[in-house]
């Protein structure tokens, strides 16, 4: 696949936007779980890794290539098993539907006022 | 075939990923979908990484020699980074997690910086406009990697006073203005201009100035400013992401790198908001060093009282709010925290906790530690919520905070935290405050609640403090019996 600059320039402009939206409205509870799960996201960088080092031809790309698979998999798995540690106490609280739907209609209220 | 299918196989999966790593962060945006949010983003991101294997059906011709050692290498480097930090992730204490988020973020700055040294030291740009984006994204990554771990070394504590000295914001400028040098001779280089020195040792210097940019913007930056920073390089590794994203001509990358980028960016500027604070201020107008006096404006004594009678009192007031700090974070006090709230509601006392929106070390991070004790959402209020409430609240506990509760903020011009919204906690008709010691609070600065005539401190570790408060009102049951 091939992304020209202005194509890369359409895709980064609506990435960009997307990720503006998605966040938006988000109440402060889940501050530290979103950080730690777009810290997953951009974990995505490990399939560019692996790229290169498969497309490594000295030793001096194979040992740069292999760091950067290394840290690229540590971004993952880390961020990853923290996130869903963090999510997992979200799950435990019982009545969470009911006053979660009251809770986020007050804050955006809160918000318009 | 097998070419053209390993190809459709990648371009698909990256797709997917794209489509479901963004809907997974919308679920993680809203508590009741929050935890299947992850799971929907770990779904397209295993797809996308086991098929970047089949990358290996189709190297470059030069690479074809050293296909087995490279897959050998992936899989080595896979196995051992990805389990070193899975078992981390999983096994660290609750209270350590933010300087874990720190380092996988400085991980994911490191590896877009690694990809940028490939392709700079391989000369694989491809054109002077993909040249200039991957200098830009090696040098964010690189210093998203050194920021990273310094913000990590200062959470753990291994690092503990701000460097700060003369003159610090200059030098800073000068290794900006350095980088941008040295980025704009690489680029004459490559195009076949002259060069004073040769491109690999231009290459080291920009790598070397990044990271040492990234560890001098920390360095001095100390008080309640790590949730922002954190945030800040969380949002530059997903921009350096998405710029080698675009090298690699992989669209993937670009959109997830993108979106956490801005989503990133956006989550900063509201946490810096919180404190009513700029982004610029955070990262260049520090916090003065700790000053030892108690200034003259304050007057009054600190008053210590035992755990036991201010639990007493507490079992007989009519409504309590709580405001929890990073030092019940500490201490790991928040389940005896909700063990002698769960007595307090049943003595038919009206409990509440009050949050600062940058409480603890990181932004909601008093809600995690609260929703892991179990403590139900409709106890938890945040600050906008509730400030009205403590000037009819009996009393108010303070447990290990401290800069969120100052009253300088609201009325001293001179203190480095005036005009950052605090919680009313001295409006209160009574207030507790647990505390280790007679120390200062995280930004240094002495606060004059803990003077003030209604207030009295209990010193002690919180989680010991709490034993004792639970033991109090439970004797005074056992004593009514």
């Amino acid at each position: 696949m091939t992304v020209n600059v202005f194509a890369g320039a359409y895709i980064f402009m609506l990435a960009a936007f997307a990720g503006w939206v998605i966040i938006g409205n988000v109440p402060a509870i889940l501050h530290t779980p979103l950080m730690s799960g777009s810290n997953f996201v951009h974990g995505i960088v490990v399939v560019g890794g692996l790229f290169v080092l498969l497309n490594a031809t000295s030793v001096l790309e194979q040992s740069i290539g292999f760091v950067a698979v290394l840290l690229g998999a540590g971004n993952v798995a880390g961020g990853y098993a923290v996130t869903v540690r963090m999510l997992a106490m979200f799950t435990s609280s019982t009545p969470v539907p009911a006053h979660h739907a009251k809770r986020r209609r007050a804050i955006h209220h809160a918000k318009k006022a | 075939m097998l070419i053209s299918i390993s190809q459709a196989v990648i371009a698909l999966t990256g797709f997917v990923a794209a489509l479901l790593l963004m809907y997974g962060l919308k679920r993680m945006s809203s508590p009741a979908t929050a935890a299947s949010g992850i799971r929907v983003a770990g779904i397209g991101m295993l797809g996308a990484v086991v098929a970047a294997f089949l990358y290996g059906v189709r190297v470059e011709p030069a690479a074809q020699p050293h296909l087995w050692t490279n897959l050998g290498l992936a899989i080595v480097a896979m196995a051992v980074g990805g389990s070193i930090a899975w078992w981390s992730g999983k096994t660290v204490k609750m209270t350590a997690m933010p300087q874990m988020v720190a380092i996988y973020n400085g991980m994911g700055g490191g590896a877009a910086a690694a990809i940028a040294a490939v392709e700079l030291f391989g000369g694989r740009a491809n054109g002077t406009i993909q040249l200039i984006v991957t200098l830009f994204g090696a040098v964010i990554g690189a210093l998203s990697l050194s920021g990273s771990l310094i913000a990590w070394a200062k959470l753990d504590g291994i690092l503990n006073a701000p460097l700060q000295f003369r003159g610090q914001q200059w030098l800073n400028v000068v290794i900006v203005a350095v980088a941008f040098a040295i980025g704009a001779a690489i680029v004459v280089s490559v195009a076949g201009g002259p060069s004073l020195l040769a491109l690999p040792v231009l290459i080291s210097l920009l790598f070397l100035c990044a990271i040492v940019f990234g560890i001098m913007l920390t360095l001095p930056i100390g008080g309640a400013d790590m949730p922002v920073v954190i945030s800040i390089y969380n949002a530059a590794t997903g921009i350096a992401v998405g710029l080698e994203g675009y090298v690699l001509q992989n669209p993937a990358l670009m959109i997830a790198g993108m979106v956490v980028g801005t989503a990133g960016s956006l989550l900063t500027l509201l946490m810096a908001r919180a404190m009513n604070r700029s982004v610029f201020n955070v990262l260049f107008k520090h916090f003065g060093a700790a000053k030892g006096q108690k200034p003259s404006t304050i007057t009054g004594e600190e008053k210590p009282v035992q755990a036991s009678d201010a639990a007493i009192d507490m079992r007989y007031a009519k409504s309590v709010i709580i405001v929890p700090g990073y030092g019940l974070a500490v201490s790991q006090g928040q389940q005896k925290l909700y063990d002698f709230v769960k007595l307090l509601v049943a003595a038919g006392v009206s409990v509440k906790f009050a949050i600062h929106p940058v409480a603890g070390r990181m932004p909601g991070q008093m809600d995690v530690l609260l929703a892991e004790a179990g403590v139900p959402y409709d106890m938890i209020v945040q600050m906008a919520d509730i400030n009205d409430q403590f000037a009819t609240t009996d009393v108010a506990l303070v447990i290990g905070a401290n800069d969120v509760v100052n009253p300088a903020a609201r009325t001293d011009k001179t203190s480095p935290i005036y005009g950052m919204p605090i919680l009313n906690v001295d409006q209160a008709k009574k207030a507790y405050v647990v505390k280790r010691g007679q120390g200062k609070g995280y930004s240094g600065v002495v606060n004059g609640l803990f003077y003030a005539p209604d207030t009295f401190m209990v010193y002690g570790d919180a989680a010991a403090v709490l034993g004792q408060m639970i033991e109090a009102v439970k004797g005074l049951g056992a004593a009514a019996a």
